[in-house]
């Protein structure tokens, strides 16, 4: 099977580079067969890398230890859901996976438009297949999923252990889709450009795969933050990480792209920004895909130096200067059609909105590369931290938050200030009073003003939505006296763009108040704590009840049940564990693999409600169990040897018999070790948080999943309706006005 | 084994080639689907239905923006007067556009 | 006023906030920075009182722990040296002898180990085991 796989990565490079042949040819030439040609390869290469890709999870399934990809990140003891997640835990299965899903997402585009854009396409194709082509043969020639031994093992290496959880195997995929489908956008801006077609047409193609890139970054980008919080024995969600960076910024590249586009379809302006947007985005997400494999910087998730940096350091540079030499080529017909007229205007937030992401995305950019940026001023790498950030991105976020309450409430191309009146008042005064009430509330956020802030721009931000869904039903009702619940559901059904957006920012301010208030009041303690012993965190008495162990054939677990009360009344249990898995190395002897801290996670004891996180971790070490350790493992390094050679001279049913008894001997011994956590506990280190608000940033996020997803959803129909009422076949006729319909 | 995988790689190249080149061997057969499609006089035609179906929003967005109190009466009548002007012009060009291809 | 005035106007006020941005970032970047040194570059240039990111692998054998104290060394990538470190404050998951780290220190007093700064240690992810041994 692996030839089969090996020979399919060759047939996927070269359908690729036929592709691009043909489609650049047909587009020149003006011959639509090779055009149809390049857009068949395109389907052929989803074919072929689906049939990779399934020949690679066949051989995970099938505990196939022959493929080295398969020894090194899978065992006959990984769980099912995780055998089949381990493929893209590894550089060759996650470049496969990378090839998978852009083939996947752009033969849906090219089927869904085949019968449009003909002078645009064929050079989107070619953009796209160039992507495949880079992909498929860095999978075949630099890090092979298909590479087999000639001996391989009977038993494989297993998954790291922080990876056996749902968020995190869920987690590349979600954020390679978004990398991938934001290779779509930039393809056919890169299309536009070529063939000079700068119109509203491209970004009619692309829009929804621009939004549908943001919505699955997005959900990549919250499961990280999901996993880091639930999963990681530190408490945070975000550590502006490198490779966190990376996803982020494209993220907030093609959030200001879908904004700004709205701008060009209305008014035919700010074509050069939405052309650098998109391509910066594309840019970028190939830089977050060469960040993590280059280990060029130092990062929790890069795996570390490895000889990929070349060839994505020459595709980026490739990119950079081709779309700077596209942009300055076709400067005159990017110019704007019209100016902007008011900075009392919806146009005019937009483009403020551009200029902060923009900012931000810039601020991330410097700090992450900075320690690149310096060794090539200096000499000297210089490290800037998280505390870096905070001077810039707060502020920047602030107004990002104000601007997102601004926009829904305010009228393109030119407000009155009776206008302004008129619809600033609520919101407003509902900040203000936010406001207000905060900075009197005892024991309230008064002594952080940034937190402050937020709260109240909050306050303001959703009562702009809620008053614009308000007026807008009743506008919906005074045409046709629908009672409010379907008046809603239809009001948003027809205007799916602005009230998915209008959701969407709901939800922005809904995380961002999460984001402030957990960061900005969290208490936390560190301690050393024996059975009966407590601790106090806020107000929260958080009392070590009993230790808990666990022993399994994946993994030994020390645990701690916590009681926690507060005002002497009980408000949760909860239960925190340390897990060890079994190392491979031989040299932690037979009993002793069982307790190797250096393949360890922690199961996080939380419990969470609308108000406030408890967040609790125990550190336990199974040190003072040293000395029996050591004696186990001579005693078996003893026996075992003795037990083997007598089964070796046994026929094979009675050997097996003798092995397992060998094996239930030293399970036993095991358990009987790790059972003295319970019978004779040590002190033991523990973390607690109580952090409030913190479920807000989860509620905020799906709040924002939800408006993507009804922003995303197709239109109705009532277009094509008009389309027939416009009839284009009376050309002595004066054509009829579009009518007015409900909104 | 080895046999068997050789014959299904070679089954594979052999549709993917037969799929990918179909296009290209009909027209050369002289079998072509959409003979003598003027695909840039297309492509203009689909440039202005996007304008023509971006324009429509514009309209419905300035509806629903004074209904919802976010345009004054004045201010309306104006942008609706500008917007439907505009869209009778793209709709003007469709027609000499689709006259042309006919 | 004359648009194409507004719009010179407009234009210098967002030149003039971008470059005061990325003044301000600049400035905070060289001035809030750590240098990163390797354990070599630490005990040959390190300086009293001024915080640096020491980056390398953790030493086999070298972890202990004194209550919420860890101590442990980090060895030179090249060199066949390493340098004391003790540490208080979150330890990552990962964190194992054998793995490489990163971890803001400053210099102790002379004779003992630099001291690691609260919740600054940070280790890289191990992306793949070694090969399975047969057990």
């Amino acid at each position: 099977m692996a030839l089969i796989g090996r020979a399919l990565l060759i047939m996927a490079l070269g359908t690729a580079g036929f592709g691009i042949g043909a489609s650049i040819h047909g587009a020149r030439t003006g011959r639509r067969e090779w055009v149809d040609a390049g857009r068949r390869s395109v389907y052929a290469l989803a074919a072929l890398a689906t049939i990779a890709f399934a020949v690679l999870e066949d051989a995970f399934w099938r505990n196939d230890f022959s493929f080295n990809v398969v020894a090194n990140h899978s065992s006959t003891t990984t769980p099912a859901f995780y055998k089949l997640a381990a493929a893209w835990s590894s550089q060759e299965g996650s470049l496969l996976l990378w090839v998978f899903l852009l083939s996947l997402w752009s033969s849906l585009i090219l089927f869904l438009v085949r019968k449009r854009a003909w002078e645009i396409t064929p050079y989107a194709t070619a953009v796209l297949l160039g992507f495949a082509a880079f992909f498929t043969s860095l999978a075949a020639f630099w890090a092979n999923p298909f590479t087999t031994s000639a001996n391989p093992p009977a038993e494989g290496a297993g998954l790291d252990p922080l990876l056996l959880h749902p968020t995190m195997m869920i987690h590349p995929p979600m954020l390679y889709s978004g990398y991938t489908l934001l290779t779509i956008p930039f393809a056919f801006a890169v299309g536009a450009l070529i063939t000079g077609r700068l119109g509203a047409e491209w970004i009619s193609l692309t829009r929804r795969f621009a939004l549908a890139a943001w919505l699955f970054l997005g959900i990549g980008i919250l499961l990280g933050a999901l996993w880091s919080y639930t999963e990681l024995g530190w408490g945070g969600y975000w550590a502006w990480d490198p490779v966190e960076n990376a996803a982020l910024m494209p993220w907030l590249l093609i959030t200001a792209f879908i904004h700004s586009i709205m701008i060009q379809e209305k008014r035919g302006m700010l074509k050069v920004w939405n052309v650098s947007l998109v391509l910066g985005a594309g840019t970028l997400s190939i830089l977050g895909t060469f960040l993590v494999r280059s280990g060029i910087l130092d990062s929790i998730h890069a795996f570390g130096a490895s000889t990929l940096g070349v060839p994505f350091v020459i595709l980026l540079a490739v990119m950079v200067m081709g779309s700077i030499g596209l942009i300055v080529w076709r400067r005159e017909q990017l110019r704007s059609d019209a100016r902007l007229e008011s900075l009392l205007s919806r146009e005019a937030v937009f483009l403020f909105q551009n200029l902060v992401l923009v900012g931000m995305v810039f601020v991330i950019f410097w700090v992450t590369f900075f320690p690149l940026i310096s060794e090539a001023l200096t000499g000297t790498k210089v490290s800037v931290g998280p505390p870096a950030f905070q001077p810039f991105i707060v502020p920047l976020a602030l107004i990002l938050v104000l601007l997102s309450g601004i926009g829904p409430i305010i009228a393109w191309r030119r407000v009155t200030v009776a206008n302004l009146r008129r619809n600033f008042a609520l919101p407003v005064t509902a900040g203000l009073v936010t406001l207000f009430v905060l900075l009197f509330w005892p024991g309230g956020p008064s002594s952080r003003p940034f937190a402050l802030i937020m709260f109240a721009l909050a306050g303001f931000v959703l009562t702009s939505v809620v008053q614009e869904l308000w007026r807008g039903v009743a506008a919906r009702r005074a045409m046709t006296h629908d009672p409010v619940p379907l008046a809603l559901v239809q009001l948003i059904r027809r205007n799916r763009r602005r009230y998915g957006g209008y959701t969407v920012h709901a939800g922005l301010a809904v995380l961002l108040v999460g984001v402030a208030a957990s960061s900005s009041f969290q208490h936390s303690d560190d301690v050393i704590l024996s059975p009966g012993q407590k601790a106090h965190v806020d107000g929260y008495t958080i009392r070590y009840v009993r230790p808990v162990e666990t022993v399994s054939s994946q993994k030994i677990g020390f645990g701690a049940v916590l009681d926690v009360t507060k005002g002497g009344k009980h408000v949760t249990t909860v239960t925190t564990v340390r897990n060890f898995y079994p190392s491979q190395n031989p040299a932690d002897g037979l009993i002793g693999k069982f307790f190797d801290t250096s393949n360890a996670d922690s199961e996080v004891g939380l419990d969470q409600n609308l108000r406030r996180n408890i967040w609790t971790v125990i550190n336990a070490q199974p040190t003072p169990l040293a000395p029996l350790i050591n004696k186990g493992n001579s005693v078996f390094a003893a026996y075992a040897p003795q037990v083997m050679t007598k089964a070796a001279k046994l026929p094979p049913g009675q050997a097996q018999s003798a092995m397992n008894g060998l094996w239930a001997e030293r399970d036993l011994a095991v358990t009987e070790i790790a059972r003295r956590f319970v019978t004779h506990p040590w002190p033991t280190e523990f973390l607690l948080i109580v952090a409030p608000l913190v479920s807000w940033i989860w509620l905020g996020a799906l709040i924002m999943g939800v408006g993507g997803l009804i922003a995303l959803w197709p239109v109705p129909s009532f277009a094509r309706r008009r389309e027939r009422v416009a009839s284009p076949a009376r050309p002595t006729a004066p054509p009829p006005v579009p009518v007015r319909e409900p909104v | 084994m080895h046999v068997v995988e050789y014959l299904v790689i070679f089954a594979i190249l052999l549709a993917v080639v037969a799929f990918v080149s179909a296009p290209v061997r009909r027209a050369l057969a002289g079998r072509s689907d959409d003979a003598g499609a003027d695909q840039a006089h297309a492509g203009s035609l689909a440039e202005l239905e996007a304008a023509r179906e971006a324009k429509y929003r514009e309209l419905r967005d300035a509806d629903l923006d004074h209904r919802t109190g976010k345009l004054s009466d004045a201010d309306y009548d104006e942008l609706d007067r500008t917007l439907r002007g505009e869209a009778i012009a793209i709709m003007h060009d469709i027609d000499r556009a689709t006259i042309d291809e006919q | 006023m004359d648009p194409s005035r507004k719009r010179a106007i407009r234009l210098t006020v967002a030149l003039t906030a971008a470059v005061l941005l990325a003044s301000a970032l600049v400035y905070v970047s060289f001035t809030a920075g750590n240098k990163e040194f390797t354990a070599s570059q630490l005990l040959a240039r390190g300086k009293p009182g001024q915080t640096y990111e020491l980056a390398g692998t953790v030493l086999n054998g070298s972890v202990q722990r004194d209550g919420t104290t860890l101590m442990f060394r980090i060895r030179d990538p090249k060199l066949p040296l390493s340098v004391p470190v003790r540490y208080n404050g979150i330890v990552p998951d990962p964190f194992a002898p054998g793995r490489a780290v990163m971890v803001a220190v400053e210099k102790g007093s002379a004779g003992t180990a630099y001291i690691g700064q609260g919740n600054s240690l940070t280790t890289k992810c191990p992306s793949k085991y070694q090969a399975a041994a047969a057990s």
